[in-house]
C-alpha cells in the first residue's frame, strides 16, 4: 500500500477541548498516512476520540496542534475559498441517516445539488440520467423516489441514497463515520459492498470510523486502533486482527463474539 | 422430564393505524420454551421480533392490540387473566421484560434503590426498608455489581452499568423467564460482554430459569442461547439449535442472514458477504404464498402462489416449500 | 410546508382562533369605510347609554364609542403586529448568531439576553415611554418590540445550537455551502414553525403591553387604541358614572384578540411539537 501516492499525512495531531480544569484531550499526538485508493479503519470504543479525529480530517474542527499535509502540501483552511477547494475532494457519510438528511428537501433536490456542486451545466435530460444512474448504482429506483421526502424512506434506503450522492460527487477521500451501525446486517453487507465498488471504480480513499473490529477487518487494508485519544497500534488489517501486538487490541478483539472460536466471558 | 415454561400458540397481534387498518406484526407465532433453556430471536428490523417480545408480556397498549392465540406460562394462559392479575401475579414474577433502550427510561431523579423499593412495595409489602436494602445489596454482590450503585442516580452510571443495573432490578423477584430486547445493541463491545456475563450469571445462579434474547447480532446469539428462531414478516421461518442455525441453515432467508455475519476471524477477509435485495414486505399488504419469495433467489412459481406450512425435520422447524435435500444441494452448488 | 398548512387547517383550536381573529380584523377594517365619520367628533351628550343610534353609547366627550372601538382595535392590532415583528426579528437574529457561531459570540450574546430577561421589561417600557416626547403608535410598537425579544432569542439559540451539530449541516458545510445559505436552508426550515408560534405570542403580548402602558397614560398620542379608550374611561371616572359601556367593550376586545391569538398558538403547538404530534 505504501507504494501508492500519499494523499493525507498527519503529524502530531492534537485536539484539546475546554480550558483550565475542564480541559480534556480528545485526540493526543496522532500520526497518520493515508494513501490513494487505500481503505483505512480507525477503530475505537466510544470516547476514544475517533469521531473528533474524523472531524479534524474533514476540516470541520480545527486541530489544536500538529500539522496535516494534503497532496504533499500543508493543508490551508483559513479562508472559505480554501475550505471550499479542500471540500471538493472530501466527502462524508455519517452514522445516523435520519440526521444526515434535510427533512425539508425532496430526494430530487438533494441529488440536483450534487450536480450543481460539481459546477456542471447539464440539460434536464442529462440531469435526469445522471441521477437515475446514481440511484441504480445503489439499487434504488429514481422514478419512485425523486418526489419523496427523506422521512418516507427506510434507514437502509437513506444510507444508500447517501452513497448515491458520493457516487455522483466522486470525491478523492470519503470519511465513513459508523455508516452501518444503525442498519441491520443485511443492509450492512449491501452498503459495504457498494462502498468497496466505489473504491474500485474511482480509486477513492475511504476512511472508516468504527467500533466494529469485524467490519474493520473485512473492509480495510490498514487498521488504526485508537484508545483514549491515542493510536495504540496501526498496520495492515491481517496483522492487527490475526496477530495483535498490544494488550488493548487483543482485549478489543477478544471481547467480540466470534463463530469459530470460543468466547471467553472471563 | 422437562417442563415447558413458555408455550405460545397461534399468537397474532396487530397495530391499528390511524386509518383503522390492522397491521399484523406478529402473525400466527407458535413456539415452546423448555425450562432451563434459552432462546434467541433474530431477523431484520421490521420483521416483528420486538413486537413479539412485547406481546409475550400480555400487556397491550394502543396502537398494539391482541388478535388471537394463547400464551401459557407453566400451563397457565395469561391471556385469560385480567390486567390487575397480570400486573400483580405475572409481570416481574413470572416474566420480566427489558425493552430496547430500557437504560434510558430510568427516572433520573431517583436513586437506584428507589426502583427496587417500589417493586417490593408492590409485590412484597411485608418487607421493611432495611430488609429490602439488605436483599438488594446481597443480590448485587452475587451478581458482581458494586452495591455502591444502589445509592447512585442513573446518570452517574455508564451506559453498560446502567443496562446491567436495569437487568438486575427487573429480575429481583426471580422471574421464570427474562425477555431481553436488544439489551446490548447501544453498547461498546466491552460493556456488551459484561451484560452477557450478567445474564449468564442470572441463569447459572437460577435467579431466572429461561431467557428469550432478541437481537440482530447473530454471533452473540450463538454464544448465548441454546436455540435460535428467525422471524420474517411476522412469522417464524426457522428454528433450530444455535449450532445448526449458524452453520447449517435450511431456510433461504436464514442462509442469507448467516451469510452476512462479519467477525474478526481468519477467513473473513475476502469472503463474499451475502446481501438480500429489496426490503421486507409491507405488513399492510402481505404477499400471497411464501412471504420471502420476492427476495429469494430460489423462488419458483409455487412459492408465490401457495401458502407454506411449517415442516419439521429432526426436531428442527422451517417454513419453505422445498425439502432439506433440495435446499442443501442448492447451497452446495452455490458454494462451488 | 404546504403539508403543515394542510394539517393546521384540520386543527379545531387553530381554526377557532384564526376565525375569531379574521372576523375581528375584517370588521374593524370594513366598518370605518361604511361609517366615514371622524371617531373623535363629538356627536352626542356625555355618557349616553347604548341605543339604536349609538350602539355602544357615548363617552365623556359624547363621542361614538362603537366607532372609537373599531379604530382602537385597528391600532391595537397594528401595534401588536409591529411589536411582534420587531421582537421576533431581533430574537431570531440574536438567537441564530449566538447558536450558530458559538464560542465567545455565544457567551456574549447569551449574557446580553439574560440581562434583558432579568430586567422587568414593563419597567423599561414605562421609563422609555416617559422619556420620549413624541410618541406615535409606531414608536410605542417599536419600544414594545425591543423590550420583548429575549425569550425568542433564548429559544432560537437553543434550537440552533443543537441543529448546528446535526449531520445534514455538516454535509452542507463540506459541500462548500456558505454560512448564510446553510442558515437559510438547513437551519431555518427546522425552526420556522417555532418562530411563527413565537411571533403569534409576541403579537398577543404586544397588544397587552400597549393596553397596559396606554391605560397608565403613557401610550401613543393622537390616536385611539384600546388602552387609550380605557385610559379615558378611567380619567373621566366612567365607572363612577356607571357608564360600563365606556370600558367593558374595550376590555372584552383585548381579551378576545389575545384569546384568539393564544388559541392559534396552542393549535400550532399541538401540530408542530413533535412530542405531542406522535
Amino acid at each position: 500500500m505504501s507504494s501508492r501516492d500519499l494523499l493525507i499525512r498527519g503529524r502530531g495531531i492534537t485536539k484539546v477541548f475546554g480550558y483550565g480544569a475542564a480541559k480534556t484531550t480528545a485526540v493526543d499526538t496522532v500520526d497518520f498516512d493515508f494513501h490513494k485508493g487505500e481503505i483505512i479503519s480507525i477503530v475505537g470504543e466510544s470516547g476514544s476520540g475517533k469521531t473528533t479525529l474524523a472531524k479534524i480530517i474533514m476540516g470541520l474542527l480545527k486541530e489544536s496542534g500538529g500539522s496535516i499535509d494534503y497532496k504533499g502540501q500543508p493543508r490551508v483552511l483559513r479562508r472559505h475559498a480554501d475550505r471550499k477547494k479542500y471540500w471538493k475532494d472530501i466527502q462524508a457519510i455519517f452514522q445516523d441517516p435520519f440526521s444526515s438528511f434535510n427533512l425539508f428537501q425532496r430526494v430530487e433536490k438533494l441529488l440536483l445539488s450534487c450536480i450543481r456542486l460539481q459546477g456542471l451545466k447539464l440539460t434536464k435530460e442529462e440531469q435526469f440520467n445522471k441521477m437515475k444512474e446514481a440511484c441504480s448504482f445503489v439499487n434504488l429506483k429514481f422514478e419512485e423516489l425523486y418526489n419523496k421526502y427523506p422521512f418516507e424512506l427506510s434507514g437502509g434506503q437513506m444510507q444508500r441514497l447517501m452513497i448515491a450522492r458520493i457516487f455522483m460527487l466522486h470525491p478523492k477521500v470519503l470519511i465513513a463515520d459508523e455508516p452501518t451501525s444503525m442498519v441491520d446486517a443485511c443492509s450492512r453487507s449491501t452498503i459495504l459492498d457498494m462502498l468497496l465498488k466505489l473504491r474500485d471504480e474511482n480509486e477513492m480513499t475511504i476512511i472508516f470510523i468504527t467500533h466494529d473490529v469485524g467490519l474493520a477487518y473485512y473492509v480495510s487494508d490498514t487498521i488504526y486502533i485508537m484508545e483514549k485519544g491515542q493510536i495504540v497500534e496501526r498496520g495492515p488489517a491481517e496483522d492487527i486482527i490475526l496477530n495483535p501486538q498490544q494488550a488493548y487490541t487483543r482485549q478489543l478483539i477478544s471481547d467480540v463474539p466470534k463463530i469459530h472460536t470460543a468466547w471467553d466471558l472471563g | 422430564m422437562t417442563t415447558n415454561i413458555l408455550e405460545v400458540s397461534g399468537l397474532k397481534t396487530y397495530y391499528k393505524t390511524r386509518l383503522k387498518e390492522k397491521v399484523f406484526a406478529v402473525d400466527g407465532v407458535d413456539f415452546v420454551l423448555e425450562e432451563g433453556k434459552t432462546l434467541g430471536i433474530a431477523g431484520e428490523s421490521g420483521c416483528g421480533k420486538s413486537t413479539l417480545a412485547l406481546s409475550l408480556m400480555g400487556f397491550y397498549f394502543p396502537p398494539l392490540h391482541y388478535g388471537s392465540g394463547s400464551i401459557q406460562i407453566h400451563g397457565r394462559d395469561i391471556m385469560k387473566l385480567s390486567k390487575e392479575q397480570l400486573r400483580t401475579q405475572i409481570s416481574g414474577r413470572e416474566i420480566a421484560y427489558i425493552p430496547q433502550a430500557a437504560m434510558n427510561a430510568l427516572n433520573p431523579t431517583l436513586r437506584i434503590i428507589r426502583f427496587i423499593e417500589d417493586i417490593m412495595k408492590e409485590h412484597r409489602p411485608e418487607l421493611t426498608k432495611k430488609q429490602v436494602w439488605d436483599m438488594a445489596v446481597e443480590r448485587f454482590e452475587t451478581l458482581n455489581l458494586s452495591p455502591k450503585v444502589l445509592r447512585s442516580y442513573p446518570n452517574e452510571l455508564s451506559g453498560g452499568m446502567k443496562q446491567r443495573t436495569v437487568i438486575a432490578i427487573s429480575t429481583i423477584l426471580n422471574p421464570k423467564v427474562l425477555i431481553a430486547d436488544e439489551p446490548t445493541s447501544a453498547l461498546d463491545v466491552t460493556s456488551q460482554k459484561a451484560v452477557i456475563k450478567l445474564m449468564k450469571d442470572l441463569l447459572d445462579k437460577q435467579f431466572i430459569r429461561s431467557l428469550v434474547f432478541i437481537t440482530h447480532e447473530l454471533p452473540l446469539l450463538y454464544h448465548v442461547t441454546d436455540d435460535i428462531m428467525v422471524m420474517y414478516a411476522g412469522e417464524i421461518v426457522e428454528r433450530g439449535t444455535a449450532e445448526q442455525m449458524i452453520f447449517d441453515p435450511l431456510h433461504p432467508y436464514t442462509k442469507k442472514l448467516m451469510g452476512s455475519i462479519i467477525v474478526p476471524e481468519e477467513g473473513m477477509k475476502g469472503h463474499k458477504l451475502a446481501a438480500i435485495p429489496g426490503t421486507p414486505p409491507n405488513l399492510k399488504h402481505v404477499p400471497a404464498g411464501c412471504r420471502f419469495a420476492e427476495r429469494c433467489s430460489y423462488a419458483q412459481d409455487q412459492c408465490r402462489e401457495n401458502n407454506v406450512a411449517v415442516k419439521e425435520v429432526d426436531g428442527r422447524q422451517y417454513r419453505c416449500h422445498f425439502d432439506t435435500g433440495t435446499l442443501k444441494e442448492w447451497y452446495a452448488n452455490e458454494q462451488s | 410546508m404546504k403539508n403543515s398548512f394542510n394539517i393546521l387547517i384540520k386543527s379545531p383550536k387553530f381554526m377557532l382562533g384564526a376565525g375569531i381573529f379574521i372576523v375581528m380584523l375584517a370588521l374593524v377594517l370594513i366598518f370605518p369605510m361604511i361609517n366615514r365619520k371622524d371617531p373623535l367628533e363629538m356627536i352626542a351628550l356625555a355618557f349616553q347609554p347604548p341605543s339604536s343610534q349609538l350602539w355602544l353609547g357615548s363617552d365623556n366627550f359624547g363621542r361614538d364609542l362603537f366607532l372609537e372601538l373599531m379604530y382602537g382595535i385597528q391600532t391595537s392590532i397594528r401595534v401588536g403586529l409591529i411589536a411582534g415583528v420587531f421582537a421576533t426579528a431581533i430574537g431570531l437574529i440574536i438567537g441564530l448568531a449566538s447558536g450558530y457561531i458559538g464560542g465567545i459570540v455565544d457567551n456574549l450574546l447569551t449574557s446580553i439576553t439574560n440581562i434583558f430577561i432579568v430586567i422587568p421589561s414593563f419597567i423599561i417600557l414605562i421609563l422609555i415611554s416617559v422619556s420620549i416626547n413624541s410618541r406615535s403608535s409606531l414608536v410605542t410598537a417599536i419600544i414594545i418590540g425591543i423590550t420583548s425579544w429575549p425569550w425568542t432569542a433564548r429559544a432560537v439559540r437553543a434550537q440552533t445550537s443543537s441543529l448546528r451539530n446535526r449531520d445534514h449541516v455538516h454535509i452542507a458545510k463540506i459541500s462548500g455551502h456558505s454560512t448564510p445559505r446553510i442558515i437559510v436552508f438547513e437551519i431555518l426550515p427546522y425552526i420556522a414553525s417555532y418562530v411563527v408560534m413565537a411571533f403569534v405570542l409576541q403579537t398577543a403580548s404586544g397588544i397587552l403591553s400597549e393596553a397596559s402602558i396606554s391605560m397608565l397614560g403613557l401610550g401613543p398620542y393622537n390616536t385611539i387604541s384600546l388602552g387609550i379608550i380605557m385610559n379615558w374611561a378611567l380619567v373621566f371616572e366612567a365607572p363612577v358614572a356607571g357608564a360600563w359601556w365606556a370600558f367593558i367593550p374595550a376590555a372584552l376586545s383585548i381579551a378576545l384578540i389575545t384569546f384568539s391569538l393564544y388559541m392559534m398558538n396552542t393549535g400550532m403547538d399541538e401540530i408542530f411539537n413533535p412530542k405531542i404530534r406522535s
